[in-house]
């Protein structure tokens, strides 16, 4: 395919894509919880963005209402929510301390040519003209699916499967102009809800086990956690 | 190619490299002019670096008793291989004699000598500092030199072809496209140029403090035509790399002929990129503080793993199935 032959608009899909995956790539590489809801923030507003400018190019005007929809819950209030759970745990200020880093950064880029390579079949059918970013949506759940695994912060980890919805949110757009809107608005709330409970989830972690730190939960016994 | 033999050709190639000499210091100058101005200063006038450069060719040059005949050689061999990479980048016109040796991976392995031989000088002499400084830089070129590569090799893939006046001459016919893949390499370059022509947040260009210099402490033992040459190599460099970026990302005015007409607007057309980007260096840099040397390699990491989702994105995005 050569990109030359899509118009400004269907360039613009392309080029935001990237970035989101960008996002994530850097989600993965940040330390800082409070940067690191910022990215999401980000990525969100990406998403956003994305989703209009698909709706421009496909004329499908419920696509207007997902991205705008998008925008006040990806972009701006699930992150307005982690901030503040963030401050009641008093987690503002915490850094986590990566483990193979380096591992994570090549597994990552792995990721990303597996699921070019996975897509391809796909790709090849031709049917529409952002079938390149399916790729693109893939890696990003691979690579939230891999921040969840690489993290041991609870909060990291939320924010790793709730940027793993958006990688879904981003294929249904680019594969089918966006999914129903009944189900959109059913996945919106869902993921809003998701947000809710994990916010209530952490505060019973840390009461039971005074840390947000999961590996704690691996120990079985009060005494073993002495250790 | 014909216009390889033709004379005229040739004298046009030899005047962009002098151009290059020539015009580095006011690029310096620029971007200190811009800084003081941000900082509430009036900062030197745009002819310092000359007037610098001047004084230092006309002073004696004091040689510690420890060198050996390298040290007196090295700013030569810098010099030469900078100006000799700046020579093959496109200035003005695409179609020079020298782009047949426009090659990419030419230019990286000339600033890779010009390093190499200025590593080697920091450490001849024997002191501390030099040695030190040598260290850093081999540290930081050694992170930054990938993800060069890997940033121009996205470029190259773009363009079938590892010559630079191709590269150019393929981004001004395909016209105005988004490619993600070139925005990737536009942010990996711009960090690894950052790195590589050691400015801040990398190294400070303007401070002799012991513990955080790179590029002076290799160069503390020179004095006179030597330190001189060194420094001109420093500001050829910058604009190197400046002209790469602009050129490369943002050819157009540049031109295809040696025509008059054509030359005068390429030369205003890279004055103006030249300004704006040096305006943006000058603005970074004073908003962004010096990084702990510590912390580099994991900046270059960035530029490496930006330039590595250009190549991903350019194969996945843009050649597609």
């Amino acid at each position: 395919m050569n990109l030359a032959h899509l118009s400004l608009l269907e360039q613009t899909v392309f080029v935001l894509a990237a970035l989101a995956l960008f996002l994530s790539f850097a989600l993965l590489a940040q330390t800082r919880l409070t940067t690191m809801i910022h990215l999401f923030a980000w990525q969100g507003f990406l998403l956003a963005l994305l989703t209009g400018v698909v709706a421009t190019v496909a004329h499908t005007h419920h696509l207007y209402i997902s991205a705008l929809l998008t925008l006040a819950l990806k972009a701006l209030l699930i992150p307005w929510m982690l901030h503040r759970l963030t401050r009641r745990l008093q987690l503002e200020r915490h850094q986590e301390r990566l483990q193979h880093q380096a591992l994570v950064m090549m597994a990552a880029a792995g990721l990303v040519i597996f699921s070019y390579w996975i897509v391809l079949p796909i790709a090849r059918l031709e049917l529409i003209s952002t079938r390149n970013v399916i790729s693109l949506s893939l890696a990003i759940v691979q690579l939230g699916m891999l921040l969840m695994v690489a993290r041991r912060q609870v909060v990291a980890q939320v924010i790793g499967f709730m940027s793993m919805e958006n990688g879904l949110f981003l294929a249904a757009v680019a594969a089918t102009r966006g999914m129903p809107l009944v189900v959109e608005l059913g996945i919106a709330f869902d993921v809003l809800v998701a947000a809710v409970l994990f916010g209530v989830f952490f505060f019973h972690i840390r009461e039971s086990i005074d840390t947000l730190d999961v590996d704690q939960l691996t120990r079985l016994s009060e005494e073993e956690r002495e250790q | 190619m014909a216009d390889l033999l033709s004379p005229l050709n040739w004298l046009a190639a030899l005047l962009q490299a002098l151009l290059f000499a020539l015009a580095a210091p006011l690029l310096v100058a620029w971007i200190k002019r811009i800084k003081s101005r941000l900082q509430n200063r009036r900062g030197p006038s745009l002819l310092q670096p000359y007037r610098d450069l001047r004084k230092l060719f006309i002073k004696e040059v004091r040689v510690a008793h420890t060198a050996s005949p390298l040290f007196r050689a090295a700013p030569y061999l810098v010099f030469v291989a900078t100006l000799t990479a700046a020579a093959s980048v496109p200035l003005l016109a695409v179609k020079l004699p020298t782009a047949v040796l426009a090659d990419v991976i030419v230019l990286v392995g000339f600033l890779a000598l010009a390093r190499f031989f200025l590593a080697l000088a920091g450490m001849d002499v024997g002191t501390a500092f030099g040695g030190m400084g040598a260290s850093r830089e081999m540290l930081i070129s050694g992170l930054a030199e990938p993800a060069m590569l890997m940033a121009v090799f996205t470029l190259t893939m773009s363009a079938h072809s590892t010559n630079l006046s191709s590269v150019i001459q393929h981004v001004l016919d395909s016209g105005l496209l988004l490619r993600p893949s070139f925005l990737f390499a536009l942010l990996g370059l711009l960090l690894v140029a950052v790195a590589e022509t050691g400015r801040i947040p990398v190294d400070n260009p303007a401070t002799h403090l012991e513990l955080t210099m790179v590029h002076e402490a290799m160069i503390l033992e020179y004095s006179g035509r030597h330190l001189a040459l060194m420094e001109w190599a420093s500001h050829i460099k910058l604009l190197l790399y400046g002209v790469l970026i602009s050129n490369v990302f943002l050819p157009w005015g540049i031109s295809g002929d040696l025509s008059p007409a054509g030359l005068l607007t390429g030369a205003a057309a890279i004055t103006l990129k030249l300004m704006g980007l040096g305006a943006v260096l000058a603005v970074s840099e004073t908003v962004v503080a010096k990084m702990r040397l510590f912390r580099v390699p994991g900046f270059l990491n960035l530029a490496f793993m930006l330039s590595l989702l250009g190549m991903l994105s350019h194969v996945i995005l843009e050649v597609g199935a």
